[in-house]
């Protein structure tokens, strides 16, 4: 069970956008509320209302300021905010299954989605330990390990609109930012948009082998680098040096002790 | 890495259980009737134990037995099914010297593997971990097996064996802290690499995706007590090694064995508790941990 299959049919996975993201954290609220509703033990959250509110999220948005170097021009570029959500990446060379002792993890023959056969998971935790991302959490109240199944229970589910057969993730993102399809078929719209965008895999030095892509935000206009605005011209000082009131008042000012800066 | 009481608990007794069954399983010494039952007694309570609290982690302990099915795949499913055979091989081996007052030799040596194997797959479960580049090289199962036998050698009262060991297992429990003090830095893992951002400019956390913590942050984001590392490692050394050493070299009675050997237990506590502690998991990079480590690092150039 635990063993990895060699390749799977398809890749179903997600593809993230981080230009388009704007960091609604939509996505963190639908997850949850589905998957605690859904497929599964629910989502247990810890001391809601009291003091130190925690619990269990499938999905976390975190934010980071990318400051660009100083290219030599004197002035450094603006710094970048980039909001980063990060789920499960559905990796081919899952770390997290194969240390599973009970072979309650599992990777799908058929498209790749990475499970948790809750009921025969003992909650050791080696799993989450495997994991470099982080995708894997253990619910406190169930004892169990809790990790994102690609909302296996909406992507095939008839009695949903068809609309709505994506993850929940997927389906709430306001901005478009989050896309679902077969990473495997280099004609899906995915695989397009990765090959487009440079799509990129996070830590490929761990050699897990993500199927999730992250399009990279795309480059600044040049005018915010350079220029400020078109109609910035007009704004230009009309008189490099004071003249008649003002101009008596500089230098009577600046002939005061201490005036001359 | 969360230093859990009960893993380390575990490692430590079950170190010291299995590398007394490995010398008594060759035979140093080969023990008969009452004597021989006070040592696999001692033996049994030591490595039983540490596998007692290594389950007290769990999160469904009852259902600790399926962990015995995915030993082609997992270390932890191979240290169970390991040191069940090694303690079902040294119970008929030590039926035999208890009851019958007879060595059957093969039987031993079998157990001795069987224990031996049990530590290597216990050091496995931890040196598999890529994530954690402190454990993730070759130095985490031999310090693993140097220590458990010196420990083994220790009980077994082999004072010239115990010595040597004891010297070895300083020597690997040292280079495990050199080579694990680079490591992370030697794994490459980045914040740039995680966020895939790093060819950008330099990355910095700016928002954590919670204002409370997680799962995450306590299992693998534990930072308290590293200040003290230093202080903790010599105080390690001198209980683990120089003072049973001493002990050996100068005064060995049987008195003052049992303090070489406490004194040794102690020492083997606060090292796995290090290791653990000083751990580094890459996910913390996520959230913004090693900032200043990082920053002494040169920003690559797009």
């Amino acid at each position: 069970m635990t063993q990895l299959p060699t390749a799977t049919q398809r890749k179903l996975g997600l593809v993230i956008d981080l230009d388009t993201c704007v960091g609604c954290h939509a996505c963190v609220i639908s997850c949850k509320g589905w998957n605690t509703e859904n497929y599964g033990a629910p989502l247990s959250d810890l001391d809601p209302y009291g003091p130190n509110p925690h619990g269990t999220f499938l999905n976390r948005v975190h934010s980071y300021e990318v400051q660009p170097p100083d290219l030599g021009t004197g002035t450094p570029a603006p710094a970048q905010l980039i909001h980063f959500p990060k789920s499960c990446l559905h990796c081919d060379d899952a770390p997290c299954v194969t240390v599973c002792p009970t072979g309650a993890s599992y990777k799908r023959v058929e498209d790749g989605i990475v499970l948790v056969n809750e009921s025969d998971c003992i909650g050791c935790g080696l799993c989450a330990w495997a994991c470099p991302y982080g995708a894997r959490e253990k619910d406190e109240v169930e004892g169990v390990m809790k990790k994102c199944t690609l909302c296996v229970d909406r992507i095939y589910n008839e009695n949903l609109p068809e609309v709505d057969r994506t993850p929940a993730c997927v389906r709430t993102c306001p901005a478009g930012a989050r896309h679902f399809g077969d990473l495997a078929d280099p004609d899906s719209h995915v695989s397009q948009l990765v090959a487009e965008r440079g799509g990129m895999d996070l830590m490929p030095e761990m050699g897990t082998k993500p199927v999730n892509k992250y399009l990279p935000p795309r480059p600044r206009d040049a005018s915010q680098r350079e220029e400020i605005d078109i109609l910035a011209p007009f704004l230009e000082p009309v008189a490099e040096e004071p003249k008649g009131f003002l101009g008596w008042l500089d230098r009577a000012l600046d002939a005061l002790p201490g005036g001359k800066s | 890495m969360h230093p859990a009481p009960s893993v380390i608990i575990f490692s430590t007794l079950s170190g010291l259980g299995f590398g007394l069954l490995v010398f008594l399983g060759l035979g140093w010494p080969a023990p008969t009737g009452w004597v021989a039952f006070v040592f696999f007694a001692l033996a049994y309570i030591l490595a039983v134990g540490g596998l007692i609290a290594s389950t007290f982690h769990l999160g469904r302990p009852e259902r600790a037995l399926k962990a015995f099915t995915q030993w082609r795949t997992s270390w932890l499913s191979r240290e169970g099914v390991c040191s069940v055979a090694a303690l079902l091989v040294m119970a008929i081996y030590g039926a035999g010297l208890v009851f019958f007052s007879d060595r059957w030799a093969v039987l031993g040596w079998i157990g001795a593997a069987l224990s031996l194997g049990t530590v290597y797959t216990t050091s496995m479960i931890y040196t598999s971990i890529r994530a954690v580049p402190r454990w993730n090289n070759i130095t985490t199962p031999v310090m693993f097996l140097t220590l458990s036998l010196a420990g083994g050698a220790l009980l077994a009262g082999q004072v010239t064996a115990a010595i040597v060991l004891l010297v070895l297992g300083g020597l690997a429990q040292g280079a495990h802290w050199l080579v694990g003090d680079q490591a992370f830095t030697k794994a490459g893992t980045t914040l740039g690499t995680a966020t895939g951002l790093g060819a950008r400019g330099a990355v910095r956390s700016f928002e954590p995706p919670h204002t409370g913590t997680n799962y995450l942050l306590k299992e693998f984001v534990y930072v308290l007590g590293r200040k003290h590392a230093l202080k903790l490692r010599v105080i390690a050394m001198i209980l683990m090694i120089v003072l049973p050493v001493l002990i050996l070299l100068l005064a060995p009675s049987h008195l003052f064995a049992a303090v070489a050997v406490l004194s040794h237990l102690a020492g083997v506590a606060t090292a796995r508790w290090l290791f653990f502690a000083e751990a580094e998991h890459v996910v913390g990079l996520y959230y913004g941990h090693r900032r200043d480590v990082e920053a002494r690092q040169p920003v690559q150039q797009p």
